[in-house]
């Protein structure tokens, strides 16, 4: 017999051990999330996937699915905080759409959309970042870092390196490569790694492929985020 | 390359020097946090030689000591000064003219706030509460705690300092830590005898005493009060015998040293508690986690644990019976969110203090993934007195859901500050008149985490079901400033956030940032309705405690004082949150412009 939890009235079936979220994709449910990615350790940092669990908050990336659960997610309520949420990592870094080549294929700009952002709400950080061009094939530009650790998890978990580590304390959090000189150039990175090509923003970018895909035919361009995650997600879940 | 012998040498001797530290501490990366402490001593920071060479001798990446050196405030990557002064920036220090005081020693050291001095000898900064808020201004230098600061002492530091004399020289009275227990209750006035609690639990068996335990009622001392026999007992059924006991001594809450007193006058007692845990959840290791400010208590506590062993009181085969344990003492740097119990063990096992993921919690999945106990002192100090006396002396006391006392730190406008032991359910009004509180506004209850309540409010009680407190207890009489005091707490949460989920790392921030525009006189009508959002957003969607509580100083003083801050807004609609002309500085100083046209006025003056 087949265990289920409910989904904002809806009965989501689950196997034992899995989340919230992976049991509530598999099913076709979207629920906004940034850090989390199918397949990696769960992190439960962005707080995007923040539900109400039987009337508490919790992290739906993180929180195991557990029979006759009573999960919120799609409520007015939640995806305004969650687009409040998301206004926060805009305003901590030096997130400029129009001039990012990651437009159009950014999770974090997919996901302002979908929550119906129009503006970055909060007063502005305009904390000074460092970009690193070092490497002969991938740059990174940390204005645009938002401490998911997905590439961090990436290099540790699928390609068996350590190439990065999220450094330092509250705002003065940092991502910093694994190398004595602390440039990429000096790392064991390649461009092949799933860690250059992981990041949901701009930050991390492989060199000479800048607009190969035009404006306009790029992953969000024509379809939301949820639509794009369920494809893509259910797809790497084999769901 | 061949280097000179005046090259080569300091290099060949840092590489021993890194080489014997790792040796010493068996190469164990969970022992990355006393390692970092002696070569911050030894170097005054951590450089990126020390870096390497260490990442290679524990073979872990480099990165995860890059993060820890910038996680824990105790660490430093570039130098500080031969002598590190650090001054405790607590309300209370603040309250006993700490702000006018660190100018003075900045004058007086000519190095100023925040910096080294050129020649290298001192460097000095602010510091979170260092647990002296009975006999402050406080602070610390090479991570020794300095109390009761004045000019006078700072004069006489000064030239202690231009001397280069080593702090073995300086006067003792400069480090004297004095307890202060002014009122003593139930545990505080019938302590225990080493060796009594464990002779007792055997004498009685140990379910018997889990189970007095259970009839006493404890609850977690820290504040969140969860009850301490059923997490023994959580602990005791795992299937993994590996088994650890933790106590929590990283009492980080500003206003708090309730726990500096236990463990300088009772600390028999509180290890006492923690092997009668060990006898029953069946541990052989345990840690005491000492915050890093508390290094004065550090040689005296390893002397008692070697009595200890000495007396047959831990060790192999403790009292004859068949139970092997032993307790480690860990030295915290500086980080108040390693408070928070699966940030403690983060943090035991050589890591920045992140708070983990629950479920699982660390009574399945705590210390390198083992079963563990973590409690707080006053929690295996009381645990020990139950185990000898009974649990029914100690449920007579207190509430229904709160039995037997609570142990406070009482500090702020009174004339006796100092170590109070009350009966859950004293009113407020009563531990007001006990520590000679007059004219009084308010008092902080809890700490910046807990709750403001004001003169209107004494009537309220002493209890989890009232005001739960893990202890600390902050005096303010009618001359203080409401927002001076939400002011400092904000900072302390912004400055403490480990920064791991957006709400806290950037909400504690974006608080910070409004509430510094309403205070420095530059808000405006919607600024404290934006004020009030983010306060929202941060208490519910944060990962753990600290986030969930840092906007409490905020939201318990505007419910309470909302013309407090009206009275700070401007008589405008609407305020940029910057400054436009102090925007122009950097621009200004490059163009070495200072006229009055390379200035511009900011609209609404």
């Amino acid at each position: 017999m087949t265990k289920t939890f409910i989904l904002d009235g809806q009965p989501i079936p689950f196997s034992d051990g899995q989340t919230i979220i992976d049991a509530a994709l598999d099913a076709g449910a979207y629920i906004p999330h940034l850090c989390h990615h199918s397949g990696y350790t769960p992190h439960g940092s962005c707080k995007l996937c923040s539900v109400l669990v039987n009337g508490r908050v919790c992290s739906a990336c993180t929180f195991p699915a557990t029979e006759g659960l009573e999960v919120l997610s799609h409520t007015e309520e939640l995806n305004e905080d969650r687009k409040r949420i998301t206004q926060m990592l805009f305003v901590e870094g030096n997130h400029l759409c129009p001039g990012c080549e990651k437009s159009g294929n950014c999770k974090l700009q997919a996901v302002g959309y979908y929550l119906g952002m129009h503006d970055n709400h909060f007063m502005h950080f305009f904390s000074p970042r460092k970009l690193d061009a070092s490497h002969p094939d991938v740059m990174i530009d940390l204005n645009r870092c938002i401490f998911c650790t997905l590439c961090v998890r990436a290099s540790r978990e699928k390609d068996g390196k350590d190439v990065f580590a999220i450094s330092g304390r509250g705002i003065n959090k940092h991502l910093i490569a694994n190398s004595a000189s602390g440039l990429l150039k000096d790392t064991d990175l390649e461009a092949s790694d799933k860690a250059a090509h992981i990041c949901p923003t701009g930050a991390i970018l492989i060199k000479r492929t800048g607009y190969a895909t035009p404006i306009g035919a790029r992953d969000y361009d024509h379809q939301t985020i949820a639509e794009v995650s369920l494809e893509q997600e259910q797809e790497s879940h084999g769901g | 390359m061949p280097a000179g012998p005046e090259h080569s040498n300091p290099a060949k001797r840092m590489r021993l020097f890194i080489q014997d530290l790792a040796a010493k501490h068996h190469f164990q990366p969970t022992r990355l946090l006393e390692m970092l402490r002696e070569i911050q001593a030894r170097d005054h920071h951590i450089s990126n030689e020390a870096v390497e060479l260490l990442a290679k001798a524990l073979q872990i990446p480099r990165t995860r000591i890059i993060d820890a050196v910038e996680f824990y405030n105790f660490f430093s990557s570039t130098p500080k000064g031969r002598y590190e002064l650090l001054i405790s920036d607590s309300i209370t220090d603040r309250m006993l003219g700490k702000d006018a005081l660190i100018e003075y020693m900045a004058e007086k050291l000519r190095v100023p706030v925040g910096g080294v001095r050129n020649d290298g000898l001192v460097s000095l900064d602010n510091t979170s509460c260092t647990g002296m808020c009975d006999q402050g201004p406080a602070g610390l230098v090479n991570g020794h705690a300095l109390t009761r600061l004045d000019r006078a002492r700072v004069d006489r530091i000064a030239d202690l300092i231009e001397r280069q004399t080593p702090l073995a020289g300086w006067p003792p009275e400069f480090f004297q830590a004095e307890d202060n227990i002014r009122k003593s209750g139930l545990l505080l006035g019938r302590p225990i005898a080493p060796g009594d609690a464990l002779k007792a639990a055997y004498t009685r068996g140990l379910n018997q005493t889990l189970a007095e335990i259970d009839a006493s009622g404890l609850r977690g001392r820290g504040g969140a009060g969860f009850k301490t026999a059923a997490k023994w007992r959580f602990c005791a059924e795992e299937a993994e015998t590996e088994r650890y006991v933790v106590c929590n001594a990283d009492e980080g809450e500003p206003g708090t040293f309730k726990d500096r007193g236990l463990l300088n006058a009772f600390a028999d007692q509180v290890f006492e508690g923690m092997t009668l845990c060990a006898a029953i959840v069946g541990a052989k290791h345990g840690f005491l986690y000492l915050r890093g400010e508390y290094l004065h208590l550090y040689d005296k506590l390893q002397a008692i644990l070697a009595q200890r062993r000495e007396a047959g009181l831990l060790g192999r085969g403790i009292l004859g019976h068949n139970l092997d344990f032993d307790i480690e003492i860990r030295l915290g740097a500086g980080a108040y969110i390693c408070g928070e119990e699966s940030a403690l063990i983060e943090s035991l096992e050589g890591k920045s203090g992140i708070p983990r993921n629950r479920p699982p919690y660390p009574v399945s999945h705590g210390y390198l993934g083992k079963p563990t106990v973590v409690n707080n002192v006053e929690s295996f100090f009381a645990a020990a007195a139950i185990a000898v006396h009974s649990g029914a002396w100690f449920a007579a006391h207190g509430t229904e859901k709160s039995k037997g006392t609570k142990i406070l730190s009482i500090s702020g406008d009174c004339t006796h500050p100092g170590i109070y032991e009350y009966p859950f359910g004293t009113p407020v009004r009563t531990i007001l008149d006990d520590c000679g509180a007059k004219d009084i506004l308010g008092a902080q209850v809890g700490g910046p985490s807990g709750t403001f309540i004001s003169n209107r409010e004494f009537g309220r009680l002493l209890a989890f079901e009232d005001l739960a407190t893990g202890g600390s207890f902050i005096v303010f009489n009618n001359s203080r400033n409401i927002l001076d005091i939400a002011h400092n707490f904000t900072h302390f949460f912004a400055h403490e956030s480990c920064g791991f989920c957006t709400p806290c790392r950037v909400g504690t921030s974006l608080l910070r940032k409004q509430l510094d525009k309403i205070y420095d006189g530059r808000g405006s009508a919607g600024d404290v309705a934006a004020l009030d959002e983010i306060c929202r957003l941060v208490k519910t969607y944060s990962h753990c405690g600290l986030g969930q509580t840092a906007a409490n100083p905020v939201l318990t003083t505007l419910a309470r004082y909302p013309e407090a801050y009206q009275s700070r807004l401007k008589k405008i609609s609407y305020e940029p949150g910057f400054d436009l002309d102090a925007e122009l500085e950097t621009a200004r100083r490059l163009a070495n412009r200072s006229d009055a046209a390379a200035h511009l006025s900011q609209t609404g003056e």
